[in-house]
């Protein structure tokens, strides 16, 4: 049983849709991506799943339960907006915001003293916020959304004002929130951190759907028989020998290094490019070329196919 | 419910801790006893004589112009050069000088001065004085009058009043004072504690606190903390400043009264204070002697003090200060919602302070005619009630209209939240839209 399940929902602003019959599907323990461009219509789902709007048709399950207003203390939701009173203390201000939560003032305060501590932040315990750096703040909002410990958190954009070494910070969190049962919901447009954290993912353009599932089977859908071969000690022009069965992308002579994109078209395998490769020279590298979640992103979103670049995948693996 | 406590408690706890809230609390009573006490002491430091010489050449005024405790006339038989000459040595105050009168300046006088230019208060009693004696003179040459009769044929009325029901009397100037009192205490409140419900809440939507907080409470229970919060704040201000300025006041009195014990210094004492001192607090006013010409004006004022229901004037001050600070609060709450800065607050302003200032206006015509069609609308109107029904109150309101009123400021509280509720629901998540009233229209609908 999926842990969240939005089923059709359809929400209407004075002048324009903003989702259109939007289902998606949160497997529990995972960690599902809610991507899509600016105004796409992700923050307003998002809304509808913590009853901030409401929606005008559609239903929505937590747990098997229909979603209702008691169910806001299992969710915990990190804003991508978000901010904290500056004239009040630290301490005193994460206290309020997990009793709204509804914690207790003494489990509120051990779970926070963990915390902090866990953060390296208690010496700030009973500064005024308006002292804290940005990154700070930001992890006294993480502590604040996690405190209560519910079963789904949706973090909106959690790494941004994060340096790399904090952004690790959370990353690691995060994977540790889910080992511990939690789901996480999680909306970017950082599409690295999709690939390195994400379980599945949706895509939403125009307040519709359009894309949805296991990352990994996401990326061997839109994979197409490209590969990137390297071979030694051939200076023609491959493009000229090759038969019909192989569409050179792309190729580069390189001293004596040949670089070339190319697309298996019929049913022949890997195994028998590689063959009909060997007459040509030696094979120093020969890789499928996979597509990023960059690449199936803006295809997706500009509605054409895929079109691969090698430098986006480098991009990727830095 | 607990979570709205919880707001309630930070919103309240967060003011009163500021720094501004004290100095307020402090200030306050500090700023209304010496109201009290400083026209005391400045009748008391008042009392330097200031001597007026006096070259009188028509003889008129010789030996007729009465000094009296603070001006002292000192009349000088030498010519006017050397009386001048005389004024730069000696420690008189100032010189009168009154010519004999010509064609062309019947009535003329002339007041010379050395180093100080002599203040109003002088001057004013110098005409006033001068006037005295010419019109004695007139009376007495033509009529044979003297003044002093004239004087002691006019009578002074006293209209006391009494209503025939209760038996209750009272005078006119206390009513209006009680009730201007009060009526501009809710007007002020208002504005100050809705203000700050409004600056609340720009305050959470600018720094996006919101996005925070809605997520685990409903938008309407923020709302309601924090306008519950405020209105805690204020009541806690005025019972503190009540407090305060009762001991302030009492404490000086015991100390006046210990310090000065003899009849003159008492006399001073209650020509001073008894009106303000009643008025603002009568259930400390117990005069504390009798011995004065005063006590006849004063016992009069003590008496007609006494019938008025003050624990009703103050439950019905509460009521009115706490529904129409609700209703105003919630549209000061959602004009917050509809902005993304105070700047932009004005346009949405006009509506609300409209209504407060047109029933601070209509005061005087209220007070003139309490009880006529303009007192009864704008004291039933939900808008205007909560001040002029204040205004209103110590003239006698009937039970009708006092029952139509506060049955009409709840539901027009009720009506206020419910319009101001759905205004901030979609308000406070909208940014970076100039908002305007068509815009505002539709958000009602949603």
């Amino acid at each position: 049983m999926n842990l969240l399940e939005t089923r059709n929902i359809t929400k209407r602003y004075a002048n324009h849709l903003a989702l259109n019959n939007v289902s998606i599907s949160v497997p529990p323990q995972s960690i599902y991506g809610l991507l899509g461009p600016n105004g796409a219509g992700k923050t307003t789902l998002i809304r509808i799943i913590n009853m901030i709007t409401s929606h005008d048709e559609g239903e929505i399950f937590l747990n098997g339960e229909k979603l209702l207003q008691n169910h806001i203390e299992q969710i915990g939701y990190l804003p991508e907006e978000r901010g904290l009173y500056k004239k009040m203390k630290v301490g005193e201000q994460a206290l309020y915001f997990a009793q709204l939560k509804g914690l207790s003032r003494t489990d509120a305060l051990k779970k926070l003293k963990f915390w902090f501590e866990k953060f390296e932040i208690a010496a700030w315990w009973n500064r005024k916020v308006e002292e804290l750096s940005k990154g700070m703040q930001q992890k006294v909002q993480f502590i604040v959304t996690v405190l209560h410990e519910p079963k789904l958190l949706i973090f909106d954009e959690p790494f941004s004002g994060f340096d790399p070494i904090n952004a690790n910070i959370i990353k690691d969190e995060i994977f540790r929130l889910r080992e511990n049962g939690a789901t996480i919901i999680f909306s970017t447009h950082n599409m690295s951190s999709v690939e390195e954290l994400c379980d599945n993912i949706a895509l939403i353009n125009k307040a519709n759907k359009i894309l949805e599932g296991k990352v990994k089977e996401i990326k061997n859908t839109y994979k197409n028989n490209v590969y990137h071969v390297e071979l030694a000690g051939y200076n023609q022009i491959l493009k000229e020998h090759l038969n019909h069965d192989y569409l050179i992308e792309e190729e580069i002579h390189d001293d004596e290094l040949l670089k070339a994109k190319i697309r298996i078209l019929n049913s022949s395998s890997t195994n028998d490019m590689i063959q009909t490769l060997m007459k040509f020279g030696n094979i120093h590298a020969i890789q499928e070329i996979i597509p990023t979640m960059n690449d199936i992103f803006i295809a997706k979103v500009n509605n054409d196919s895929i079109h691969l670049n090698t430098s986006s995948n480098s991009n990727l693996t830095e | 419910m607990k979570k709205t406590l919880i707001i309630i408690k930070r919103e309240y706890l967060s003011r009163v801790k500021k720094r501004s809230f004290i100095i307020m609390t402090i200030l306050g009573p500090i700023l209304m006893a010496s109201l009290m006490i400083v026209p005391f002491f400045i009748s008391k430091w008042g009392e330097e004589v200031k001597k007026v010489d006096v070259v009188d050449e028509t003889g008129i005024y010789y030996g007729h112009l009465a000094s009296n405790k603070s001006v002292q006339f000192n009349y000088v038989m030498s010519d006017i050069n050397t009386a001048k000459a005389d004024l730069l040595k000696s420690d008189s105050y100032c010189l009168l000088y009154i010519p004999k009168p010509s064609l062309t300046k019947p009535n003329y006088a002339l007041l010379f001065y050395s180093s100080k230019q002599p203040g109003i208060s002088v001057t004013s009693y110098i005409e006033e004085k001068m006037e005295y004696v010419l019109e004695n003179k007139t009376l007495h040459d033509q009529f044979g009058l003297d003044k002093k009769d004239l004087d002691a044929a006019k009578t002074n009325i006293n209209l006391q009043m009494e209503n025939v029901q209760t038996g209750e009397n009272s005078s006119p100037e206390l009513t209006t004072f009680i009730g201007l009192f009060a009526g501009i205490l809710i007007y002020f409140s208002i504005f100050m504690f809705g203000s700050q419900v409004m600056r609340g809440v720009i305050e959470e939507k600018t720094s996006r606190i919101i996005e925070v907080i809605v997520s685990s409470v409903k938008p309407f229970q923020l709302l309601m903390g924090k306008i519950i919060g405020i209105a805690l704040v204020g009541l806690t201000q005025f019972l503190l400043w009540i407090v305060l300025t009762l001991g302030i006041v009492t404490v000086f009195q015991a100390s006046v009264a210990t310090s000065v014990s003899n009849p003159k210094h008492d006399k001073t004492v209650q020509q001073d204070f008894p009106v303000q001192k009643n008025t603002l607090f009568p259930e400390n006013a117990q005069p504390q002697t009798h011995k004065s010409d005063d006590s006849d004006m004063m016992n009069s004022v003590m008496s007609s003090v006494s019938h008025y229901d003050f624990v009703a004037i103050i439950l019905m001050f509460l009521f009115f200060f706490i529904f129409g600070y609700l209703l105003y609060g919630a549209l000061f709450a959602a004009i917050g919602s509809a902005v993304d800065n105070e700047a932009d607050t004005q346009q949405f302003m006009l509506p609300i302070t409209i209504p407060l200032i047109l029933a601070f206006v209509m005061s005087q015509s209220i007070i003139n005619n309490p009880q006529g069609p303009l007192a009864f609308w704008f004291s039933i109107i939900p808008l205007t009630s909560p001040i002029v029904m204040m205004i209103r109150l110590p003239f006698g309101v009937p039970v009708f209209d006092m029952v139509l009123s506060m049955g009409l400021l709840v539901l027009g509280f009720l009506g206020a939240t419910w319009l101001a509720a759905k205004i901030y629901r979609t308000g406070i998540l909208m940014y970076g839209k100039k908002i305007s009233y068509k815009e505002i229209w539709k958000w009602l609908k949603y």
